[in-house]
């Protein structure tokens, strides 16, 4: 089984879209000659040349902007903003235009973008580069908001988010695009955009997470196992479309859920998803929902991430809490 | 609009608050929804602009926006972005001087034309009341853009007579005897006065252009009238081409409700 990463998969999904899809065009801050911050887009400029991957003047709402103007002249943009909370600037355009584009329009005219951006902690970085913004991105309605845990995954989604005639919001968990997997991005089987996956499968309890989070989901289910119980874990893979399908069905077998995300706690999307599994799940339910997410603080600094970024045995502890109810 | 063959009752429809951005198809008539958030259209003309360009198609992106709108981030992230990849784009700036009650010397220190200069274009100010003069700045702008001299950008200077809406008060902050210069230079009389002194037109063609307004205007304001509300099912059918699986429910629930 070849080994890959995240990073890897990425780029090789930017590469291999470039060559289906002659009208799409990648374009953000630094990602033509440098090949992107954190490499994403290595390579693509000199295999694709300068008109359909460029380097843009450091200016997020204008690289938001005008992949409104590209998507109406026919062109599929996909822009990378360098940093989660540098993907604020561009809120306007990304908000009131890229997700509502298509209705003010009644259908004429569709955003067919792609706005990628890493996301997440654990990376020992500066303020305001370790932000998850999905919160503010899955409660505006027109966007579809997809975030991979998983390097064959993250190839599989990208693909998916690329050519899905819908805006996507596609959320890269940098702390994962280094570590290695083992994994092949041409097998088959890989789910559409939308779809949860149970990745782990268990009766007392279910995970559900998504994103970088879904490792230390599928760490603390291990080791509780060692402790007598069995843990199911899921990741979402999307917000937007939400599986409550999957998610509902996992919960109805277990009895009881944890929901883990590094976003702050308070109306983040670990709300919604409580507030699904209540609604559909509500008569199987043997104790209340509970949730594993970062404080209502600003990211903390690096010395000190550890307190806020949801760990293992923050998760096992609300495991063992929610089963001993 | 209506040069583009935008039915006036289909313009008007996003003043009836019949549907956000009007009723044309706006790829039909080249011509873009109304566009609220002050100044974001700018860096869409570029965008467009940039994809023309892209297919080679020698054609220009034309974009509006009043001198309010050169405060905002887009239109200095729009003009530069063109500058630096010389699209065929015109920044047309109809400077009305007034952004509700903010006169322009509070939007800007220096004449809005002369900040092309900045971006590496051109900026021409031009009488945003003489037709003829507006008509050869755009005409030159656009001849530049397709040729791929690159943006231009054009301050017209002209005046807003009217309040900012209808829930303004105007003499709260200038005074009427402004007002009342500026209607002197009213741009459609004073054009009126031109084609009659040329002897380009008389008294008949004028009459007959008022009477075809006259009937223009009562036809808008039927349509106008007669246009009724949306079917609520229309709030649902274009967030997404495949919408998630709760917006269908909520779609169902609401016409289960209806």
């Amino acid at each position: 089984m070849p080994e890959v990463t995240m990073n890897g998969a990425l780029n090789e999904a930017l590469r291999r879209s470039l060559a289906d899809d002659e009208r799409m065009l990648v374009f953000g801050e630094d990602v033509g000659r440098l090949g992107g911050v954190f490499r994403i887009t290595d390579g693509l400029q000199q295999e694709f040349g300068e008109r359909r991957v460029f380097d843009t003047p450091l200016a997020e709402s204008a690289i938001a902007g005008v992949a409104v103007g590209l998507a109406m002249a026919g062109w599929h943009p996909v822009v990378e903003m360098q940093f989660d909370s540098f993907s604020y600037p561009a809120l306007n355009q990304v908000v009131n235009h890229v997700a509502k584009y298509r209705n003010r329009t009644r259908g004429i005219v569709s955003m067919p973008i792609v706005v990628r951006m890493p996301v997440g902690g654990s990376v020992g970085a500066a303020e305001n580069h370790s932000d998850s913004p999905e919160g503010y991105y899955a409660q505006t309605p027109g966007l579809k908001v997809v975030i991979p845990s998983s390097a064959v995954d993250a190839y599989a989604l990208l693909r998916a988010s690329i050519a899905d005639p819908d805006p996507v919001v596609f959320l890269e968990p940098k702390s994962r695009y280094w570590v290695k997997e083992d994994g092949d991005l041409d097998a088959p089987g890989a789910l559409p955009i939308g779809r949860a996956r149970v990745v782990r499968e268990g009766t007392d309890c279910t995970v559900i997470a998504y994103g970088a989070m879904v490792a230390r989901a599928l760490a603390a289910a291990d080791r509780a196992a060692g402790q007598g119980t069995s843990v199911e874990v899921v990741d979402l893979r999307s917000l937007v479309p939400l599986d409550i399908t999957t998610m509902a069905a996992s919960v109805a077998r277990t009895g009881r859920a944890v929901v883990v995300h590094e976003a702050p706690i308070s109306y983040g999307p670990g709300a919604e998803v409580s507030a699904r599994i209540v609604e559909e799940c509500f008569d199987h339910l043997e104790a209340p929902v509970a949730r594993v997410a970062g404080h209502d603080i600003p990211y903390p600094p690096a010395t000190m991430e550890q307190h806020h970024v949801p760990t293992n045995e923050r998760i096992m502890a609300a495991i063992a809490r929610t089963v001993r109810y | 609009a209506v040069v583009r063959g935008i039915d006036p009752v289909e313009y008007l429809a996003f003043y009836r608050a019949t549907w956000h951005g009007g009723m044309w198809d706006p790829m039909a008539h080249r011509f873009a929804p109304v566009c609220v958030p002050v100044a974001s259209q700018i860096p869409h003309a570029v965008g467009l602009a940039t994809g023309a360009m892209l297919d080679d198609a020698g054609t220009c992106a034309l974009v509006y926006f009043g001198d309010g709108a050169t405060s905002q981030g887009d239109f200095h992230e729009g003009c530069n972005w063109a500058g630096v990849f010389n699209v065929p784009v015109v920044f047309f700036c109809q400077n009305n001087q007034w952004a509700i009650s903010m006169p322009v010397q509070g939007q800007t220190a220096v004449p809005i034309h002369r900040k092309a200069q900045a971006y590496g274009f051109p900026g021409v100010q031009v009488d945003g009341n003489d037709v003829l003069a507006v008509h050869a700045a755009v005409r030159e702008a656009a001849d530049r853009a397709r040729s791929g001299g690159g943006p231009t950008l054009i301050e017209a200077v002209t005046y807003r007579i009217g309040a900012h809406s209808t829930a303004d008060d105007a003499s709260r902050y200038r005074s009427a005897g402004e007002v009342e210069r500026w209607r002197e230079l009213d741009p459609v009389a004073r054009f009126r006065r031109r084609l009659h002194e040329s002897g380009v037109a008389n008294e008949e063609l004028f009459a007959s252009v008022d009477a075809e307004a006259k009937e223009l205007v009562a036809r808008v304001r039927a349509g106008v009238l007669a246009t009724g509300p949306r079917p609520a099912g229309e709030l649902f059918e274009w967030v997404y081409v495949q919408p998630p699986g709760t917006l269908e429910r909520q779609r169902d629930e609401a016409a289960g409700d209806a």
